[in-house]
């Protein structure tokens, strides 16, 4: 039996699977994303990061950034390291693409923040 | 106004929303900084959202869709105003661009939040060297303003912002030399303990603190031991870690100078007010919501208790709030607060929520009405740094609520 803790929410339920073969079976899950999670922590473990990145022009000196879905957690660093060479312009608005396929996981980086442009006062 | 609202973080922005929805006209923010959101804007993270929008969100997306829905619903804010008084009759000063401003208020929300225990609330002897931080301060220079605060770091503390920055540190090229906490228990959640610091190699010192600092301009490096079960350190397991930085995540106090002012009694447990159901202090007309009343984990359950308080002034305002005798919640074995502490007589159910005063597996969560069990709930674990709630349908007698924890 391996003994996981699910990540898909902050409950973190303790996970206890069975692996036989290629059959996994899942205990102590409150709600499915316990048996999703088990199953894909096991074949190819995926994480969502933040990191933030430059932004010039705008009333703010840091734009916050995510993954717009999981990558893989080997390309972790790969991913954040080719991000902080991004220096982006405002105005952004959430959801503005940052990186498009970063570091080739076929993720974009995506903005989570709204900047607006500079406005003479 | 009608309803003021000190703080616009999460709880001030939740309250607000719900003040408008059920048809309150003059609902005001009253917002200390230049920005709405609060502390949700620094959390660049993941993890918000999950059960208010059913998604995962970050901070900053997070706050973003309270301010709009906000906005769109005409709540009213004063930015870069500071409230520095109320009165028992509910007269508001704060100072603002404006200048000095009063006025009037039929209720108040107090939604202010809370801040970090600093390196002066431990007593850690040694150089006064640059490097000391709290997580949240770290947290800040990082993502807000683009700087790191030094290159090989040890974070005193498991609480939540402290092991999100030890992954922040580390993805900025940092060393996170490890973590220590006095207790034998994590303070954070479990999925931080697995995706911030098991996914980096960064250790967990149980069971562990850090002792004295060393270097007077700049930290050169701190001394950590074991602790024995009453948490004072075993000299003998002392020894040296080099480090330029020192994170301080060792726990989050509610932000109530504004409440002391105005008298409301706060709980020494909580360090919140003490409340009832419908989230009234000991003040009639204040209400309390949020990480002021008492520390949340999520900020879901935080924008949940501003509905209520919301709610709740709505109907203060209406006068359909009637002041009636409480009945007292009680802590028993093995709850070490709840919230609220009382509750009307008149109300059907309620939702207490409650911390554990230590780690118990297999646990039965019981409600008692006069002594009398009225709900158990069984749970695999319960620990302390994760809050817990039970709805319960209150009898039409009762004399004492009592909440206990009880192990086969």
């Amino acid at each position: 039996m391996i003994e996981l803790i699910c990540i898909s929410c902050p409950v973190g339920c303790n996970l206890a699977v069975e692996l036989n073969d290629d059959d996994i079976k899942v205990d102590g899950h409150k709600c499915m994303a316990g048996v999703k999670y088990a199953k894909e922590e096991l074949k190819n473990p995926t994480r969502n990061i933040a990191t933030s990145v430059r932004v010039v022009g705008g009333d703010m000196a840091m734009l916050s950034v995510k993954t717009s879905r999981p990558i893989p957690k080997g390309a972790i660093q790969a991913v954040v390291d080719a991000v902080h060479q991004v220096t982006m312009t405002a105005p952004v608005m959430i959801g503005d693409v940052v990186l498009a396929d970063a570091a080739g996981t076929g993720v974009d980086v995506v903005a989570t923040r709204k900047i607006r442009g500079n406005v003479f006062k | 106004m009608q309803l003021a609202i000190i703080g616009g973080g999460p709880a001030g922005l939740s309250a607000a929303i719900q003040a408008r929805e059920e048809g309150l006209t003059d609902v005001w923010i009253i917002e200390r900084g230049k920005a709405l959101g609060g502390i949700l804007n620094q959390c660049i993270h993941h993890g918000f959202g999950v059960h208010i929008f059913k998604e995962e969100l970050t901070g900053p997306e997070y706050a973003q869709r309270l301010i709009d829905k906000a906005y769109s619903l005409g709540v009213n804010f004063a930015m870069e105003s500071m409230v520095i008084d109320i009165t028992q009759d509910r007269t508001l000063t704060y100072v603002s661009e404006a200048g000095l401003v009063t006025a009037k208020a039929d209720a108040i929300i107090l939604a202010m939040g809370c801040r970090e225990r600093a390196r002066g609330a431990l007593g850690i002897p040694g150089g006064r060297g640059v490097g000391v931080y709290t997580a949240g301060v770290a947290q800040e220079m990082v993502n807000m303003k683009g700087y790191m605060p030094g290159k090989r770091a040890v974070i005193l503390g498991s609480g939540d912002i402290g092991l999100i920055m030890a992954r922040r540190l580390t993805l900025e090229g940092a060393t996170v030399e490890g973590v220590y906490e006095i207790m034998s228990h994590a303070g954070g959640l479990k999925r931080n303990i697995v995706q911030c610091l098991n996914d980096y190699d960064i250790p967990l010192h149980l069971s562990n603190t850090v002792t004295r600092t060393v270097g007077t301009k700049r930290l050169e490096g701190v001394y950590v031991a074991q602790v024995n079960e009453k948490w004072q350190p075993i000299i003998e397991t002392e020894r040296f870690v080099e480090c330029d930085t020192l994170l301080l995540s060792v726990g989050l106090i509610p932000e109530n100078e504004l409440s002391k002012k105005i008298g409301v009694a706060l709980s020494p447990i909580t360090g919140g007010a003490l409340v009832n159901n419908r989230l009234k202090t000991s003040v009639p007309g204040v209400f309390a919501c949020g990480n002021v009343l008492h520390v949340h984990d999520l900020v879901d359950y935080v924008t949940l208790e501003a509905y209520l308080a919301a709610s709740n002034a709505v109907r203060f305002i209406r006068g359909e709030n009637a002041e009636i005798a409480s009945i007292p919640i009680k802590a028993l074995e093995g709850v070490r607060y709840t919230v609220p502490m009382t509750i009307s007589p008149d109300e059907n159910s309620c939702t207490i929520s409650f911390r554990s005063d230590g780690i118990y597996e297999s646990a039965t969560i019981k409600v008692l009405a006069d002594g009398e069990v009225i709900k158990a709930e069984k749970k695999r674990i319960i620990i302390p740094s994760e809050m817990e709630q039970i709805t319960v349908e209150i009898p039409t007698v009762v004399k004492e609520i009592g909440i206990m924890l009880h192990c086969i």
